[in-house]
């Protein structure tokens, strides 16, 4: 292993130094990578809730490079955690270079050796990717070769997850194929209607050292999806079936797994609307039978939150979905519409509405106390609702351009959530919460702005009622200053009504950022995609630094 | 201690070579009828082009795309310029990108790269993340984050490279 990265990094030493000596550096590849380090001092604070950092300072920081030379492309990324910050996997300990390779792409062939992302179909079968804000990143180590036949694009992969700074103990093995039928047929080539379809074999291997039970070594999933689209409509669904899969998620039984998901969507000039519905059960697919972490470790599919992605902090990260893979059916609708320039409710500019209401619930089961023989769990089929909810949201938002300074954004959300299976606090009342936000830009001139969020959210169960502003004031193109209160007035616990303030203050040039931030945070749920992340209350100075070059 | 001195040196060496010329990435994203598309194919006739990342979900990215597309008839006339606005929206939100797109008018060429491989491939960090192009499709300039007014310095630049100035 060590000697590989030597060698890797010779070459590419190497090469850059070919480079250097030369006039004409073009003819001899070019290097451009990226950059990210974010450094934290923490402050006791033990009214928040802040648990205490025996380090006073951690840091997590990563840098990319890649190299390429014509049809030749090779990377790494060196990370380094100095312990990790709060709110990340403790297992992300001190240095290392967990992801590197060699890849060669021709016309119609492209091999990849050593690390890489990849993804079949919408992600419900096999998904490797990352996501460095929270912590995540499950990409293979080792081949992939991909090649395309005339609309035809084939994939085969093999590898073993990586896990932290070490790998998994099973092997993935994968196969898909996509089959754009208006690239193959040269008749169809300019037709407005467009149709693919696709399938994938996906497998894992782990070895049995169950003392108990005879567990599956090879664990199979396969599937199929279509996409079909006319002239603004189009039409997606991806079926997925999962061999029995005894693991510590669902308590080893013997029962496969299915997902299915679909979604429509129209629009036109003004106009969108989706409308989409999964139900999965039993979907929880990782290299590590016996690997249930709260952090997602070795999954090897994607199942994201069928729900509104919310940006303001409130409606963001103070209740958000997670999918449940063990089974839900869910399902969310989304318009947008734009009210035309010059009429009744678009006024001078125009009005933009948008609307979104989702929810989602347990699958209904049958139990069948099999425990001791066929140990299968129990029965149910797809889309057979439950009678628990685990989550609804509706949404609207109105934004609107008011005049050449000002541009105002509204936004009302009525929510629903089942904090029992959601967050794991078993016993805890379903909450039902009111959000309003306003958010207002005013600009002076054509450097400076500034914006204000106000935030109310409103509930009887959980800690109350909360409130947030936000003042951000920018000088384009390089600064801006930021402070934020969140204040948790309504709390029952008069203790606890707490005033979370945090200021912020950045500078930034070409594609390079520097920001230092001061203050408390409170606890909370970070979600990107279908990952989200607890992070602990925190009080404390942090800096981070982001460059790409 | 062997890593982290190999990964100095690297990183030394990285920044010599920041000042050459970069190309763009040729990388499969998908188009918004979910057909395939390679980056290498981006074209626009020698004129400038601006590739702005950006997500449904980031309010700074749709605040740029917005405030572009008021003018974006006007500065196409003026440079012969083209947006290409690149959603890394992952498979949550991608069936969202066209209708939104559409919702809000935008004439910008739109693709989808639902698992960052073209992200990755341009070294992006976070969202929104612009660079621009000139006539010959090398990177003249990016910039991270929006803030209120970018987009006309933004515009200064392309009306020089459209006069074939020369960006410092």
């Amino acid at each position: 292993m060590n000697y590989f990265k030597l060698v890797f990094g010779f070459v590419i030493l190497l090469s850059l130094n070919k480079v250097i000596a030369q006039e004409k550096p073009k003819s001899f590849g070019e290097i451009h990578g990226n950059f990210e380090a974010t450094t934290q001092y923490y402050i006791d604070d033990t009214i928040i809730g802040a648990p205490p950092v025996p380090e006073k300072v951690l840091m997590n920081g990563f840098l990319n490079l890649i190299y390429t030379k014509d049809k030749f492309e090779a990377g790494v990324r060196y990370e380094s955690y100095q312990n990790a910050l709060l709110g990340f996997s403790p297992d992300y300990k001190g240095n290392g270079i967990p992801f590197r390779y060699a890849k060669y792409s021709g016309d119609n062939l492209e091999i990849t050796v050593g690390s890489f992302y990849e993804q079949f179909g919408n992600g419900q079968i096999l998904r490797f990717y990352e996501a460095r804000s929270l912590g995540f990143d499950n990409v293979l180590d080792g081949v992939r070769v991909k090649y395309n036949l005339k609309g035809l694009h084939l994939t085969g992969l093999i590898g073993e997850q990586r896990w932290y700074f070490s790998k998994g103990p099973g092997i993935v093995r994968g196969l898909n194929g996509d089959w754009d039928i208006n690239e193959t047929f040269e008749t169809l080539e300019k037709s407005k209607t467009r149709l693919s379809i696709g399938g994938s074999v996906v497998s894992k291997y782990q070895e049995d050292d169950n003392q108990n039970l005879t567990l599956p070594e090879n664990v199979m999933s396969y599937g199929g999806r279509f996409s079909l689209y006319r002239s603004g409509f189009s039409l997606k669904g991806e079926y997925t079936y999962k061999y029995n899969d005894p693991t510590s998620d669902n308590g080893y039984i013997y029962k496969p797994g299915q997902a299915f998901f679909l979604s429509g969507a129209y629009s036109q000039k003004g106009f969108g609307i989706t409308v989409s519905a999964k139900t999965i059960d039993n979907m929880f697919y990782r290299s590590d039978r016996d690997n249930s972490s709260i952090f997602n470790d070795l999954m090897i599919n994607y199942i994201p939150a069928l729900t509104k992605q919310h940006t303001y902090n409130l409606m963001g990260t103070l209740y958000p979905y997670a999918t449940q893979p063990r089974g839900e059916v869910a399902y969310q609708a989304d318009l947008i519409y734009t009210f035309k320039r010059k009429s009744v409710v678009g006024g001078k500019y125009g009005t933009t509405l948008q609307a979104n209401y989702s929810f989602a619930n347990n699958i209904d089961t049958t139990h069948l106390n099999d425990e001791n023989t066929t140990r299968l769990g129990y029965e149910t089929k797809l889309f057979s609702l439950g009678e628990q909810k685990y989550y609804s949201d509706f949404n609207v938002e109105i934004s609107k351009k008011i005049n050449k300074k000002i541009k105002a954004k509204l936004t009302y959300q009525n929510l629903f959530y089942n904090i029992d299976v959601i967050q794991g606090k078993p016993g805890e009342s379903d909450i039902i919460a009111n959000v309003i936000v306003a958010d207002v830009l005013y600009k002076f001139n054509s450097k400076n702005a500034i914006r204000t969020e106000l935030q109310g959210l409103f509930t009887e169960q959980d800690q109350g009622d909360w409130s947030t502003i936000v003042i951000e004031y920018t000088n384009s193109p390089h600064w801006f200053v930021a402070i934020q209160d969140q204040f948790n007035h309504g709390n029952k616990n008069v203790d606890k009504r707490i005033h979370y303030f945090y200021s912020s203050v950045g500078y930034i040039k070409g594609a390079n950022r520097i920001t230092l931030n001061y203050g408390k945070q409170r606890a909370g749920i970070f979600c990107v995609g279908g990952v989200c992340r607890t992070v602990p209350a925190s009080n404390g100075v942090n800096l981070s630094i982001t460059s790409s070059f | 201690m062997k890593k982290l001195i190999l990964s100095i040196l690297v990183l030394g060496l990285g920044f010599n070579l920041m000042a050459q010329e970069r190309s763009l990435a040729a990388v499969k994203v998908q188009n918004l009828d979910y057909s395939e598309f390679n980056t290498g194919d981006i074209e626009n006739d020698g004129k400038p082009i601006i590739i702005s990342f950006w997500a449904t979900w980031c309010s700074p990215c749709k605040r740029e795309l917005n405030a572009i597309n008021e003018e974006y008839v006007d500065w196409q006339e003026e440079t012969g310029l083209k947006l290409i606005a690149v959603s890394i929206d992952d498979s949550r939100n991608a069936d969202k990108v066209k209708p939104y797109v559409d919702g809000q008018s935008w004439d910008y060429e739109v693709y989808l790269d639902v698992n960052g491989d073209f992200k990755r491939a341009m070294n992006v960090n976070n969202v929104p993340h612009t660079f621009l192009l000139d006539g010959n499709k090398k990177i003249v300039w990016q910039h991270n984050s929006y803030s209120p007014g970018d987009e006309d310095e933004l515009y200064e630049l392309v009306k020089k490279l459209a006069n074939g100035e020369s960006i410092d």
